[in-house]
């Protein structure tokens, strides 16, 4: 008799914690975003072919130049890469330097974009099939990623830039130079 | 009451997702030509997670980025490259998160224990419950 | 005007539940003794009777709008829409948060009128304390509609049309799935009324098992059919012919099943032997608990799932809050009481009622397995890491308490009551469980197949023999109803449980893009792709793939799978078509057009995998003969006492005049 006490008190302790559980989970927002696990490794090696007529493509290569990039994982039909347009004109003002993956999209899509929203790329990459995008552990666009001068990814930013979001992205960018 | 309306229904229109307007991936809706292989792909792609969806695996999934995905793993599998090896691949990029086979680690080994603990707790019920013909 | 009347039922029958909680508390508390007390309590099965007809009102006040799609009701005008046949508009009406909350309460309070009604066997304190457990959970949900998620609210202006439902939603299938699922929750909030009642006076008694028990087998036949009925929508409905995928949503309809299937068994053992009275306490309040858990996941959104449905995390804080009062309080009661519940004596393993502590055992222990699996993400989420359990954790981990039950239920059923002798059934054993060590070897050796298939297989076998065994001997005629339903809901386990296997051993999966007039092959199947054409519904426009198949030579027959656009609202679907053979499914599905004039076809030739249902079908049938068997011999015994009464009155002068 004592056992089955012991054993229900039990049951309630559990049961209390399960509770405590889900308020504590109904209590915060609901955080849908993948992170990406790539963050201190190096770029994968890639070479993706140019976008658009007037960029060149993009490969591990470029990330390699001893200058820190933003790598911009956009497309042209997505909603919010327009949305961030704006921001991302403010951060190449303020020196950034930022090249762009281009996911799923045909060249008269992407150039179409750039005519209407800007270019703030100064190469842009055909990513036809996620490949890249999948290798740097991207699970969406848009997605801007902080490259090193020597190819290390140090941050990830994920979905559309808003103004509030660029200082934290200059000084990432800083902190990558060191 | 009008506004509010508006913006309730504006909420609650399903818009129209956003396309891309290029064609699947090679190997997104293409089977492997070996069986065996197609197979090891198939049961691979079971278990991994399509990151665009709300939990469903690549293989069940007409995301285009879940596509990618399969073309990803079908390609690797076909180029010899061993089923475990492709999940760790996935894993490396996106964490556990991208399958659905927990494995042993700091932070799954209670899915593990608990179970072995089940066991026991069922034997040992099933001792106290239950005699020998008498 | 019919939504004011709505909700003013609504609000009368919530006020007839508070007065119904009242009279079971004043009628408790005054020991029955004294007058005013009795007086009081006498007004318990009325208000739950008057309570059961307001509920059904305001439940038809909804039908009702729904049907004339009146859209000066904001849930009407956000979940209907005129141009929808008829049927999907009547399921629209439970086919969202607050419409499927009145159908729950609804539900809840015709079964405690039902019980108010009819039921007449338990000892009168018991059944004041269970209707006014009733009562009290009734209140709660009561008030969640009534607060947070009226489902009569108007607009302040009609809108010119309704903004539809969900094109996914619009099927068959999927408008008689949740009803049928409620049934079953519902169901379970009687079954846990039952035990807190009984836990309140202090009665746990054969007597309440026997009372419990119907309630039990229809919430179980219900939740059966739920589940089968779900996982077939979600079979043709998804497009890639998968009909079990571990989704937390899934999972939460699975777990109060399970609860309920051992309950269903432990009650037996009560009803029979006077033993496992806390167990079945415990399976009683924790089956209502998985109904509510289910619930609370499935509309708070806490977890990530591909059925998710009506999410809200405001309406999940108050879920959680009827949670702990209702789980919690019930739990801390039966604490309490612990010391009334006296445990039984230990039974012969060679006993059913041992083969059923094996059953209720293992089923609880699957059971936690499969809340461990669903809730673990959401345990390291709370440490910021995220993970996935699936399939290849929950078929593995759940084989090894599953296939020793199978086992245990193979030989089970043919045993007797109290201790039976081991030369009586020695012959029958050994056979049943040879037979599927034999079945294992012969497949494993003859087919590559994985090892959990061909276990399943092997095992479904003796299932299906053992499942048969008590109606050895017997003539048939005079088998009790009880024990028919017993066989055929362990057939159908059989039945389901081969294909389960059968399917994910020998599916032929064959994705191809086509050209008109082209023919491929897909297992025993020769598919041409004959015409793609546009056709139009009265809310969407598709193309339709005319697919000529043949079967290993056979008949020529057609199949046609869609590729919808809904437009209200704007949603593409693909339809997949199912040809239908008594050993399995051709199931195509037309996705894009490919390149050269191709088609995408998805081709699936699924083996057996109708069984899949055809078992879950004959599950919920058994559960439906025992239910029907177990309620016709209760008002037999009760007719039969009532003529001995009247008989003895009649002829024992004694009786008469007992002065």
């Amino acid at each position: 008799m004592k056992r089955l006490r012991l054993v229900l008190w039990g049951v309630v302790a559990v049961v209390a914690c399960l509770f405590g559980l889900f308020a504590f989970q109904l209590s915060r927002p609901k955080d849908d975003v993948v992170v990406s696990a790539m963050i201190g490794k190096p770029m994968p090696q890639f070479d993706l072919k140019p976008s658009v007529a007037d960029r060149p493509g993009l490969s591990t290569r470029d990330l390699m130049d001893g200058k820190p990039k933003l790598v911009n994982v956009f497309a042209s039909w997505c909603v919010p890469c327009a949305a961030e347009a704006e921001q991302l004109a403010a951060l190449e003002q303020n020196g950034a330097v930022i090249v762009g993956i281009a996911i799923r999209d045909r060249p008269q899509d992407v150039a179409a974009f750039l005519q209407a929203y800007g270019n703030p790329f100064t190469r842009i990459g055909a990513d036809d099939i996620s490949e890249v995008q999948l290798s740097i552990g991207s699970s969406g666009v848009p997605e801007t990623f902080v490259v090193d001068g020597k190819g290390i990814i140090r941050y990830q930013h994920i979905g559309d830039i808003r103004a509030e979001n660029i200082p934290q992205l200059l000084q990432e960018l800083r902190k990558a130079e060191s | 009451m009008r506004t509010f309306l508006a913006l309730l229904l504006t909420l609650l229109a399903v818009p129209v997702v956003a396309q891309d307007m290029l064609p699947p991936a090679p190997y997104a809706y293409q089977q492997l030509d070996d069986p065996a292989l197609e197979t090891q792909a198939q049961n691979l792609m079971l278990t991994l997670r399509c990151l665009k969806c709300q939990s469903q695996s690549i293989a069940d999934s007409d995301a285009p980025m879940a596509g990618d995905m399969r073309h990803q793993v079908r390609t690797r599998i076909a180029a010899g490259e061993n089923p475990e090896a492709i999940r760790a691949w996935m894993v490396e990029r996106y964490g556990a998160y991208v399958s659905y086979k927990p494995e042993v680690s700091a932070s799954t080994w209670p899915l593990f224990v608990i179970p072995l603990v089940l066991i026991a707790l069922v034997l040992f019920v099933l001792s106290q419950r239950l005699r020998r013909r008498a | 005007m019919i939504a004011e009347l709505g909700l003013a039922a609504l609000w009368l029958a919530a006020a007839l539940a508070g007065l119904q909680l009242f009279a079971a508390v004043i009628g408790l508390i005054g020991k029955g003794d004294d007058a005013e007390g009795a007086g009081i309590a006498g007004l318990v099965r009325p208000a739950a009777i008057v309570q059961a007809l307001l509920c059904a009102l305001s439940f038809g006040a909804l039908l009702l709008l729904f049907a004339r799609t009146d859209l000066s009701v904001l849930l009407v005008a956000t979940n209907s829409h005129s141009m929808k046949p008829m049927i999907f508009k009547l399921a629209a009406t439970w086919g969202n948060h607050e419409g499927s909350m009145l159908l729950w309460v609804s539900v809840m309070a015709l079964s405690g009128g039902l019980i108010a009604l009819v039921e007449r066997r338990l000892p009168v304190r018991t059944m004041i304390a269970t209707l006014g457990a009733q009562a009290f959970v009734g209140l709660g949900f009561y008030a969640f509609l009534l607060f947070s998620s009226n489902p009569f609210a108007r607009l302040a202006e009609p809108v010119a049309e309704g903004q539809g439902l969900n094109p996914l939603l619009q099927d068959i299938g999927l408008a008689f799935h949740p009803p049928t699922l409620y049934f079953g929750y519902v169901g379970l909030s009687v079954a846990f009324s039952f035990a807190v009642g009984a836990l309140l006076t202090r009665q746990v008694t054969p007597e309440f098992a026997r009372v419990m028990r119907p309630w039990v087998l229809g919430a179980w036949s219900f939740l059966t059919i739920g589940i089968t009925a779900g996982s077939y929508w979600a079979y043709y409905e998804l497009g890639w012919g998968g009909w079990w995928f571990w989704d937390p949503v899934e999972n939460a309809s699975l777990m109060p099943w399970l609860a309920a299937t051992a309950l269903l068994h432990s009650a037996s053992v009560l009803a029979a032997r006077d033993a496992l009275r806390a167990w079945t306490i415990m399976l009683g309040v924790v089956a209502f608990s998985m109904s509510m858990i289910g619930t609370f996941l499935v509309r708070s959104g806490i977890l990530t799932s591909v059925h998710a449905f009506a999410v809200d995390p405001e309406r999940g804080s108050f879920i959680l809050a009827l949670l702990t009062i209702y789980i919690g309080g019930a739990l801390v009661l039966f604490a309490l009481r612990a010391n009334t519940v006296a445990e039984g004596e230990r039974f012969s393993i060679l006993s059913r009622e041992g083969a059923l502590v094996v059953n209720n055992v293992a089923l609880s222990a699957i059971l936690g397995i499969v809340l461990l699996g669903t809730l673990y993400p959401l345990l390291t989420e709370a440490f910021d890491v995220r993970v996935s359990v699936g399939p290849p954790y929950f078929n593995p981990v759940g084989a090894i308490f599953f296939l020793p039950m199978m086992l245990v239920l193979a030989v089970g059923p043919m045993l007797r009551w109290r201790n039976d002798r081991l030369e009586r059934i020695r012959w029958s054993a050994i056979g049943l469980l040879a037979l599927p060590v034999a079945l294992a070897i012969g497949l494993g050796i003859s087919l590559k197949i994985d090892l959990l298939p061909l276990l399943g297989m092997a095992l479904s076998a003796s299932v299906a023999i053992g499942s048969l065994m008590p109606l050895r001997g017997r003539a048939l005629r005079r088998v009790p109803l009880a024990t028919w339903g017993m066989v055929i809901a362990h057939f159908g386990v059989a039945v389901a449980l081969f294909g389960m296997s059968a399917d994910t051993a020998f599916q032929k999966e064959r994705l191809v893009a086509a050209r008109v007039g082209e023919t491929v092959q897909d297992g025993p199947w020769s598919i041409t792709l004959k015409s793609v054409e546009p056709v139009a519904g009265p809310n969407w426009t598709a193309i339709r793939a005319t697919l000529l198949a043949s079967y290993d030579g056979g008949p020529v027959q057609e199949s046609h799978p869609q590729a919808r656009s809904f437009w209200a609202p704007p949603q593409d679907t693909s339809e997949s078509a199912l040809l239908t053979r008594w050993n399995g499914q051709l199931y195509t599905v037309l996705g894009g057009e490919a390149e050269g004039d191709r088609w995408q076809l998805r081709l699936w030739w699924k083996p057996f995998v109708t069984w899949v249902w055809y078992g879950g079908v004959l599950i919920a049938l058994g559960g439906a003969l025992a239910l029907i068997g177990r309620v016709s011999g209760d008002l037999k015994r009760r007719r039969a006492q009532a003529r001995n009464i009247e008989r003895r009155s009649a002829g024992d002068p004694l009786m008469e005049n007992p002065a």
